[in-house]
């Protein structure tokens, strides 16, 4: 009798242990599985065309060279606009208002914008702007993206600067530094690398995000500079690629996703590298 | 410190002035900073009452015109300009709730490998890797769960589900119909690959977190590691486990575009998981841009209203919880 619940006990637990390994091979199964045939797709595709040339009509040949520039414009601006407002905001929690209701709050909301369904994002700058300036354009496309850079860079700013030792603040305060220079010229230099990784972080999310784009920087077939003016995105004509019938555009369709896919995998690790080799312990 | 630097009278006049200058704009340059951090703070509530805002404003038109009825009507109509949001709120439910159902436990399974069983050097890059599946955009699960996913479902699943359980009662309608390899189902399938990696990473994190002390004395009388794993790490973590599981399903609810590229945009509410449907962000991903006629657009802005309630719920739910174990733990 207790030699059978003894028995049964070790089979439950060896059935547990084994399912666990075998969800573990399943997930990095996923993985490889996308990965792989990402690259059987992309790679063949993948030539200087395709960083040179235009988006073809359907049945000519062409390359991804509009929506690339377009995608990085976008990023850059999205970036450019966010990272300020968010290092800032990040910088009010963990300095200035470390016990403050607001601070709670804000870090509350800005858990919750986080993981907000981009797609609210892309209908929110469409009522701000698009449709007050009346028509699409690479500028609403950015500020859409600056929005979903700003909780990644807050979070990360905030817990960086949490991280940095109050000893290093008292030593500056008690030599008379006021408190906006102990902040710039102590605290920053000592979250630098973490700070440096939430915005590669925020590049990463950022530069596959599709949703926010469809309706805020649309979609143009032609080179264009103008932030005025409808604006390329990789992702975009991915998605419009993808579902058309041709299959060339199919096949650049699978390329551009395998730039994005492997842009958006570097930058991770290369937050991480980072993070890791910095990581006080 | 002004006043202390007046009262010096060894010091110059002129010195003095100068010092109290510099100190002066010391400390307006500090008020300044202080208020711009300040700013940046009440932005990030600004913009979430942007959101809000907007999209209440964007969707009374809609609400005005259909009220309560729009959450229970199926029909969707942009001929007639009849609009209701049902299948759109069913697909996203059911879609989510097929996610869920795999990516719970698979994730859950997942930490207690990572947490337990697996070797010391494995555990971060496997970590790692775990957490790269996060990191790809959600476009990329689109365009694989079109081309290579749904075709594979549509010849090795879905006639065996379809011929399992076609005889039996209530089964058979979930799985009635040809196989399409689009629908209800890829979908969650697809949305419950995109969670995982979310469950598997908070789960293992406040596995990790809980008090060697507590698994070292239940495997001291003998626990077996399913047993430690079962009536020690789960009741202690339970709380921070619901609040990952809810942050996934967050995820869930709002993902937009791989679920658009395989849910086939159907307006239909229909009992077979087979059968093409629609959630409301795939909705809004495939027709915003071609919607013509302000009611039209203003019904869609009414959808994404409801999506940001459903998943703003979900959050805070999930962010509640986490709070709470990040208290216990310190």
């Amino acid at each position: 009798m207790n030699r059978s619940l003894y028995a049964a006990r070790r089979r439950r637990n060896g059935i547990m242990l084994s399912l666990s390994l075998a969800a573990t091979l399943l997930g990095l199964g996923w993985l490889v599985v996308i990965l792989s045939v990402l690259l059987w797709e992309g790679f063949s595709g993948l030539s200087l065309a395709v960083f040179t040339e235009m988006t073809p009509p359907p049945g000519a040949d062409g390359g991804l060279l509009n929506p690339i520039f377009g995608s990085l414009i976008l990023t850059v601006l999205a970036v450019l606009i966010g990272t300020p407002i968010g290092m800032l905001a990040g910088t009010y929690m963990a300095e200035y208002g470390r016990h403050d209701r607001l601070t709670s709050v804000v870090r509350f909301i800005n858990d919750i914008l986080l993981s907000a369904p981009s797609i609210v994002v892309g209908l929110f700058i469409y009522e701000v702007m698009v449709a007050p300036m009346g028509h699409f354009s690479g500028l609403a496309g950015a500020v859409a993206l600056a929005v979903i850079v700003i909780p990644v860079v807050v979070r990360t700013t905030e817990d960086m600067l949490l991280l940095v030792p109050d000893q290093l603040r008292e030593a500056a305060v008690s030599i008379g530094t006021p408190r906006a220079f102990v902040i710039a010229k102590v605290c920053y230099r000592a979250a630098k690398a973490g700070m440096i990784t939430g915005v590669l972080l925020a590049i990463a999310r950022i530069s596959g995000e599709t949703a926010p784009l469809l309706f805020t920087s649309l979609n143009n077939q032609f080179w264009s500079t103008n932030l005025n003016a409808p604006m390329s995105s990789l992702p975009v004509v991915i998605f419009q690629f993808a579902l058309s019938p041709y299959k060339d555009w199919q096949k650049l369709a699978w390329t551009g996703a395998l730039i994005i896919t492997f842009t958006v995998l570097a930058l991770s690790i290369a937050a991480r590298a980072l993070s890791a080799s910095r990581k006080p312990s | 410190m002004v006043d202390v630097a007046l009262q010096g009278d060894a010091v110059e006049t002129s010195a003095v002035a100068a010092r109290a200058k510099a100190l002066n704009r010391l400390r307006v340059a500090d008020i300044v900073f202080r208020a711009l951090t300040r700013a940046a703070a009440i932005g990030v509530l600004i913009i979430l009452g942007g959101v809000i805002i907007s999209l209440i404003d964007g969707s009374l038109p809609a609400l005005r015109a259909f009220g309560l009825n729009f959450l229970v009507e199926e029909r969707w109509n942009p001929v007639t300009e009849k609009f209701g949001a049902l299948a759109p709120i069913y697909g996203t439910l059911v879609t989510s709730f097929i996610a869920m159902l795999i990516a719970v436990p698979v994730g859950l399974l997942i930490a207690v490998f990572l947490t337990e069983l697996c070797p010391m050097w494995l555990r971060r890059p496997i970590g790692i890797a775990i957490e790269l599946l996060a990191g790809i955009p959600s476009i990329i699960y689109g365009i694989w769960g079109l081309f290579v996913f749904a075709p594979f479902l549509q010849d090795t699943l879905q006639p065996f589900l379809i011929a399992t359980f076609g005889n039996i009662p209530v089964l058979s309608t979930l799985f009635a119909g040809p196989p399409y390899g689009i629908g209800m189902l890829t979908a969650g399938l697809i949305l419950a690959i995109m969670v995982l990696p979310f469950i598997t990473s908070i789960s293992r994190d406040v596995f990790d977190a809980v008090p060697p002390v507590l698994k070292e004395a239940a495997y001291g009388i003998g626990c077996t590691t399913w047993e430690v794993v079962r009536y020690v790490v789960l009741p202690y973590t339970r709380v921070g486990v619901i609040g990952g599981v809810m942050l996934g399903l967050g995820r869930a609810l709002g993902e937009t575009m791989a679920v658009t590229f395989v849910i086939g945009n159907a307006h239909k509410v229909s009992a077979s998981l087979l059968a093409p449907g629609t959630t409301i962000s795939a909705t809004i991903a495939n027709e915003f841009t071609e919607a013509v006629g302000d009611l039209y657009t203003s019904s869609l802005i009414a959808l994404g209203l409801i999506l940001f309630v459903i998943t703003f719920i979900v959050l805070a739910i999930a962010r509640y919880m986490l709070l709470r174990i990040e208290r216990r733990i310190g």
